[in-house]
């Protein structure tokens, strides 16, 4: 069993209207020293051994859990979750 | 004509749109469920409002994957008329049936309430029966209805005159006040503000009539036959 942990963030190029009101209310919370936030989603998938593992996830990825027109996504295969 | 109004788990504006169809247009309006197979009997088909799905990951994302899609493809290629409002936009631009994505509301709110749009492009199948650059009144209810495309994608649009509907007044932060698109082909409009709520003066307007009475005419002229 592998845990997959995927990260979904809007692209660079796309303003984050959650993210820049974050930013804001940390601004008036008095940290200055925040200069952006971007808000994204976290998703962890418990996957069975299985061929082509980073292909798979990867095509997992772009079909559905990020929207590649406006959205970036990463993940990290960690090895031997606990059954 | 035969409309089939979609049905996904979470729709919620179906029965305006049935209405609109049945009551004010006076043609037929068929529910079909998201999970049924075949499209061949209807002439224009509808995605309406709602929260497909309950919005989850994405709106419109897991919709898109729905048996009855891939039949919604099969129309979009075979030229049929079809009509995405709000969550039913949202499908399409899921479904790559149409570019671009919606995010958030830039003001993070969800809106409801009518609003004024400008019919930018009246050579459409969808909005024939409007003058070019009337004014109309709509209502528009939902929180994620801020669209965006890349700037190729943008150049294209304007280039190829598929801008069917800008706000008069952006509401959301959508790009170049964008409203409503089509395809390349013309016969597949998505639009966020919903045609269908506003059908009869009792409900504040009924500006968004001439909408189904443009598909009507437009599929008229190309299939009834003249003696």
């Amino acid at each position: 069993m592998y845990k997959v942990k995927v990260y979904v963030t809007l692209k660079e190029s796309v303003l984050d209207p959650q993210g820049s009101a974050v930013k804001n209310s940390l601004h008036s919370l008095s940290y200055h020293e925040v200069e952006d936030v971007r808000i994204g989603k976290y998703m962890e998938l418990t996957v069975k051994d299985t061929e082509n593992l980073d292909q798979r996830i990867k095509e997992i990825c772009e079909k559905l859990l990020a929207n590649t027109v406006i959205e970036d996504y990463t993940y990290e295969i960690e090895e031997g979750v606990a059954q | 004509m035969k409309f089939a109004v979609i049905v996904f788990p979470g729709s919620n504006c179906d029965v305006d749109m049935y209405h609109a169809i049945k009551d004010e247009l006076g043609e037929e309006a068929v529910y079909v469920r998201y999970d049924e197979q075949n499209l061949a009997n209807y002439d224009a088909i509808l995605l309406p409002g709602g929260f497909s799905y309950g919005d989850y990951l994405r709106s419109g994302a897991i919709a898109r994957f729905a048996p009855i899609m891939a039949e919604v493809v099969k129309a979009a290629e075979a030229g049929k008329p079809i009509l995405g409002v709000c969550n039913g936009f949202q499908i399409l631009l899921e479904a790559g049936l149409l570019p671009g994505a919606m995010k958030r509301n830039k003001n993070l709110k969800f809106m409801c309430r009518p609003v004024t749009l400008r019919v930018q492009n009246n050579e459409t199948m969808f909005t024939s029966a409007y003058e070019k650059e009337e004014e109309i009144t709509i209502p528009i209810a939902h929180g994620e209805g801020n669209y965006y495309c890349d700037e190729v994608t943008l150049a294209t649009l304007k280039q190829e005159n598929r801008i069917a509907f800008t706000y008069a007044d952006n509401p959301n932060g959508s790009v170049e006040d964008i409203a409503g698109i089509v395809n390349e082909k013309g016969n597949v409009l998505g639009m966020m503000p919903h045609p269908e709520r506003a059908v009869d003066e009792l409900l504040g307007s009924a500006d968004g009539l001439n909408l189904f009475k443009s598909i009507l005419r437009n599929w008229r002229e190309s299939h009834v036959t003249h003696a």
